[in-house]
Formats: C-alpha cells, sequence, structure tokens
C-alpha cells in the first residue's frame, strides 16, 4: 500500500510534467491541425533556460521560471513564423516535415551549443519529505513544487482561454479559421499567441523536470515530447482538460508499470494504451465523435 | 504501338542490367572502394523503403509512420534464420518479408477506422511497440544488440530486390489495384460510393508496403553484423517518411530520386559529426519551405521527357 502511493505520487508528479507539455500541443494541434514536433524541443530549451538562469546568473525560482517562459515563447512565435507560416496552405503532411526538421534542428544544434554531455540541475528547494496521513504518504518539497505551479499554470490558462479576448479569438479560430478571419479575427496573431502561450507551458515543464530530476540535456525532449502527444491524443486532442487528464494517465502509467514491472515496457505500454483507447473511442476519451460530412 | 511499348520496357531491361554490370565490374577491380560499395547498398535499401513507403502514403494516401517498425520486423526474423539456423539469405530474405507483411496486417486490420493523423500515430504507437519488443528480448541480444549475423548481403543481391520491388510495386500501381488504392487517395467517401472495397485495398497496399520493407530489413541487416532497436525508432520512420515526401508523393521515381538523395546527402555530410544534422535539418526545412510537393510531386520522370518526346506525362505513367 504504502509503495502503490508512493508510486502514484510519482505518477502524478511526472503525468503533471505531462500534462503541460500536452497542452502546448493540442492548443497548437486545436488550431492549425500540426502534430507540431518540435514541441518537445521546446521544452528541453526551457530545461536549459532554467539551468542556465539559475545556475550562471543565480535567480531564485521564480524568476528563472519568467525568463524561461518568456524565451521559449518568443522561440515558439518565431519558430511558427519562420517555418509553418509560409506553409498554411501547402499540403499537412509538408508542415510536419518541417515540424520534424525543426525538431532535428533544435536537438543537433543544442548538441552542438550546449553539448552533448548531462548538465546537473543546482538544487534549489530543500531535499524534505512530509509525511501525511499517518506516513502512508510521502512528499517531498519537488512533488509539492510540481502539483502547485501545475495548478496555478492551469488557472492562468483557464483564465486566458475563456475570459479575455485573445482566449476568445483562439477558440473562434480553432472552431473555424476562415469563419473567424471574415469576423474580424486576426487569425496570424492569433495563432502566433497559442504558440507562445503553449511554448511558455513547455518552458514550465522544463525547468520543473530539471527540478524534479536534477539533470537538463539536448535529447531530453524526444521522448517526453512523444508521450505528451500521446496524452494529448488519449484525452482528445484540442481539449484543454483531455490533455491534463491524458497527461496525468501517461505519467501514472508508466510509473505503476517501471515500478512493478520491467522498466524497458514502460515506452511500449504507453503506445499500447493509446492505440487501445484510439481503437475504441477514435476521437480520445473526452473528444465527441464527429460524423464526416460528405 | 504494343510493339512500342515492348521494345521500350527491353531497353530499360537493358539499362537495368547494364547498370547492375558497370557497378559489379568497378566493384570487383576495386575502383569502387568498400564505402562506396556499402554506400551503394544502403542506397538500394532506401530506395525498396521510400518506393514501399510512397505505396501507402503517397498511392492509399494513409498517413503511416511506422515503417521503421515493420523493417526490423523483416531484419530481426531473418537474421534469426540465418544465425541461429543456418539458412542461406534466399530462404531468410523471403521470411523475413513475409513476418514484416504479417505484422503489416496486424497493424493495417485494426487501425484503418483511424483516418490522418489517428492513423499516423497509430502507427507509430505500433512502430514504438514492435521495437520495445526487440528491446526486451534477449535472445536477439535486447538493447545492446543482435551480433554476429553473416554478411550476406552483396550488390547484386540489394540491386536485383530493388529492382524487383520496383517492378512490383510500379505494376501493381498500373493495375486496377492501383487505380482502386488512387481513388482511395483523392476521395475515400467517393471511392467507396463508387463501390471500391476500401478496406480491402488499404490492407492489400499495407501488406505489399510491409513485405519490401521487411526484405529492405533482411537486407540491411545482414549488411551491417549488427543491429539494434535503436536502429529503427520513429527517427528512422521520418528519415524514410522524408524520402517520399522529398521525392513526391505519389511518384515512384521521386521516392528513388528521394532516397538516392538522402543517402548521398548522409554520405556526403558524414565527416562533419553533430553538424552533419543541423545541416540535414536545415536542407529538410527549406526544401519543405520552397517546394512543399517534393521535387516531382506527383508526376514521374520518364525517358521521353529527357528526349522531349510527349511521354505519358501525368499520374503514375
Amino acid at each position: 500500500m504504502e509503495q502503490f502511493m508512493q508510486q502514484m505520487i510519482n505518477g502524478f508528479s511526472l503525468g503533471s510534467i505531462y500534462a503541460l507539455i500536452a497542452l502546448g500541443y493540442t492548443m497548437v494541434y486545436g488550431i492549425i491541425k500540426l502534430i507540431n514536433f518540435a514541441h518537445g524541443d521546446i521544452y528541453m530549451l526551457g530545461a536549459f533556460a532554467g539551468f542556465f538562469a539559475i545556475s550562471a546568473f543565480h535567480l531564485g525560482f521564480i524568476p528563472s521560471l519568467i525568463i524561461s517562459m518568456a524565451i521559449c515563447a518568443l522561440a515558439g512565435m518565431f519558430i511558427e513564423k519562420v517555418a509553418y507560416k509560409p506553409l498554411r496552405t501547402a499540403p499537412r503532411i509538408s508542415m510536419l516535415i518541417t515540424a520534424i526538421g525543426v525538431s532535428l534542428f533544435l536537438e543537433n544544434g543544442g548538441l552542438l551549443v550546449f553539448s552533448p554531455s548531462i548538465r546537473t540541475f543546482p538544487t534549489i528547494f530543500p531535499v524534505k519529505t512530509y509525511s501525511i496521513f499517518g506516513g502512508i504518504v510521502k512528499l517531498t518539497v519537488k512533488d509539492i513544487v510540481v502539483f502547485l505551479v501545475m495548478i496555478v499554470m492551469l488557472i492562468i490558462l483557464q483564465y486566458l482561454v475563456y475570459r479575455t479576448k485573445i482566449g476568445k479569438a483562439m477558440r473562434a479560430v480553432s472552431f473555424d479559421k476562415d469563419a473567424a478571419g471574415l469576423m474580424g479575427v486576426d487569425v496570424d496573431t492569433t495563432i502566433s499567441y497559442t504558440f507562445a502561450i503553449g511554448s511558455a507551458l513547455a518552458a514550465v515543464a522544463g525547468v520543473l523536470v530539471g527540478i524534479y530530476y536534477n539533470s537538463v540535456w539536448p535529447l531530453m525532449g524526444i521522448m517526453p515530447g512523444l508521450k505528451a502527444f500521446i496524452a494529448a491524443v488519449l484525452g482528445g486532442i484540442g481539449i484543454i482538460p483531455g490533455a491534463v487528464l491524458g497527461g496525468l494517465m501517461i505519467g501514472v502509467i508508466e510509473t505503476l508499470v517501471a515500478g512493478y514491472g520491467n522498466s524497458l515496457y514502460r515506452d511500449g505500454v504507453a503506445f499500447a494504451i493509446l492505440i487501445i483507447v484510439l481503437l475504441l473511442k477514435p476521437s480520445g476519451l473526452l473528444g465527441k465523435n464527429e460524423r464526416e460530412k460528405v | 504501338m504494343e510493339r512500342n511499348a515492348l521494345k521500350k520496357d527491353f531497353m530499360v531491361l537493358i539499362a537495368i542490367v547494364i547498370f547492375y554490370a558497370v557497378i559489379q565490374v568497378l566493384m570487383q577491380t576495386g575502383v569502387i572502394g568498400p564505402y562506396y560499395s556499402l554506400n551503394l547498398i544502403l542506397m538500394c535499401i532506401n530506395i525498396m523503403l521510400a518506393v514501399s513507403l510512397n505505396l501507402i502514403n503517397g498511392f492509399l494516401g494513409q498517413f503511416s509512420i511506422g515503417h521503421a517498425g515493420l523493417m526490423s520486423v523483416g531484419a530481426y526474423t531473418s537474421a534469426i534464420l540465418t544465425y541461429y539456423y543456418d539458412m542461406p539469405l534466399a530462404v531468410a530474405l523471403i521470411v523475413g518479408a513475409l513476418s514484416a507483411s504479417l505484422a503489416g496486417l496486424i497493424v493495417a486490420v485494426p487501425t484503418l477506422r483511424l483516418k490522418g493523423d489517428y492513423l499516423g500515430i497509430a502507427t507509430l504507437g505500433f512502430g514504438e511497440i514492435i521495437r520495445v519488443f526487440f528491446l526486451t528480448n534477449d535472445t536477439v541480444g535486447g538493447a545492446k544488440g543482435f551480433f554476429g549475423i553473416p554478411k550476406l548481403t552483396t550488390w547484386t543481391w540489394a540491386y536485383f530486390v530493388m529492382v524487383l520491388t520496383i517492378v512490383v510495386i510500379k505494376n501493381f500501381i498500373n493495375s486496377s489495384y492501383g487505380r482502386s488504392c488512387i481513388a482511395i487517395r483523392e476521395n475515400e467517401i467517393a471511392a467507396e460510393a463508387m463501390g471500391i472495397n476500401t478496406t480491402r485495398y488499404k490492407i492489400l497496399a499495407f501488406t505489399i508496403g510491409a513485405f519490401f520493407a521487411g526484405a529492405a530489413g533482411a537486407l540491411y541487416a545482414h549488411n551491417f553484423y549488427t543491429i539494434q532497436p535503436e536502429q529503427f525508432n520513429f527517427m528512422k520512420s521520418f528519415d524514410i517518411m522524408t524520402m517520399v515526401v522529398l521525392g513526391g508523393q505519389g511518384s515512384i521515381t521521386g521516392s528513388i530520386v528521394g532516397a538516392v538523395a538522402v543517402t548521398l546527402l548522409n554520405a556526403a555530410l558524414s565527416s562533419l559529426a553533430a553538424l552533419r544534422m543541423v545541416i540535414y535539418s536545415l536542407l529538410l526545412i527549406i526544401m519543405m519551405l520552397f517546394r512543399p510537393q517534393g521535387l516531382f510531386g506527383i508526376t514521374e520522370f520518364t525517358i521521353d521527357q529527357v528526349l522531349g518526346r510527349r511521354g505519358r506525362l501525368g499520374k503514375s505513367a
């Protein structure tokens, strides 16, 4: 029981990180129907930005987080402008190939600039463990930070999407790009903002991973990027609560598989669950089944 | 007209044999060194992979990114046969290809209900599951890789299996089956309404594509002495997809050019180490920005076009 609860806590921490990356995937997919493979590498960029802010400039947690978010938001907007925007009318697969190209560029550029070695993230939170429910559940400070940041980010995102003008524009564009344009929504700006917000969330995930696992390296974005995408599809891509649900599910399942079975099976199980869910519910757990128009 | 076509086919056959013989003689006399022969064989394997994926992605219009997984099934199955049972390459090749097509069938049947990106993700998932399967299987070396596979792939094998692949897929596309596949690509609902059994053609194309991916995998395994599960991850699938998209989806000659270009580029940049992938990715992005439909689009490159005669232009001549 104790071990199970502990695995659940670890799973939720990992899942929260996946969920933050998945939110960016889901928002970008919802708005321009692009699987932005470079998103996982934006997360890597965020982790490095946080790493340098903390270790080289000795900033605190919150300022580092904000700097990392700003850098990634700019990077996301820049990538969209240079690589994706010219391809809006091109076949969808060309945009996907471009996204893969950007991803490879960031990974290998990262290897060149940051060197392939794994860097140790400085410890910024006290290593302390709290026992609750009479010692059944042990929470570390890191776990608490991850949960808190995740919840704060979700509240901010919810506010942005449902209470602000830009959120309204985003929802309109994702519903119908052409109609939104006709109604006076600046589609390009809205897409730009979507990339900025999604990338900023990935940056948060990057910094949190740095704090949680104490290490950053240029290829760290590949697998989490893919897992987060699975999470987004699992919950129903384009749906914000779906991304959170999917992220938490993948995180918990993965931790349980690694904890009770063979950690090598971890990646396979995540994909197997995805395929089963897609077969039963092709539009994801929270997705609505749309009838195809002839 | 009939005689003309026959004459043309005969000339193509002669050209194929002459090309083979020239390279073979050059290899035997040592004009083409081991490094270049390795890349020539790799080129043949890449052409097989690109052409077979193009059947699924380009002609059937189904977005599949699990090709490397199918390739690994062929590679591992054939390697087991030659390593543990001393089978000749021909048997290993055929069994490897068949088991890959079986895997393709297993992937195709449940996932065919999915469309577009969802199908892509499901095939990617299957590819990764296959990778994890080999990763956790100790009889084939697990994560360390499968060592000691006999080096049986020669230029002759690679070249003629490649020619066979192209001929079979080209004829498939030009048959009524291929026409049905193209109809499905253009509009699945309309094709269904016209009485085309879409499921049947999808399964057929997936199985054929997987068959040749498996054959390519078998040649690959017997060219390199060792294979590792990591070599068949989704990056490899992307690599194959890049060849197809670069050449043009829906063009066999395009796929061949794409595969040759990617192989040459990889070989040319190999001395640059980390910089290589940066240049490669930049070229990929630039290529997509300026020619998103690929080099050839859906047109085929024919000898008639070169000679300035009005040939069978248009889709899949």
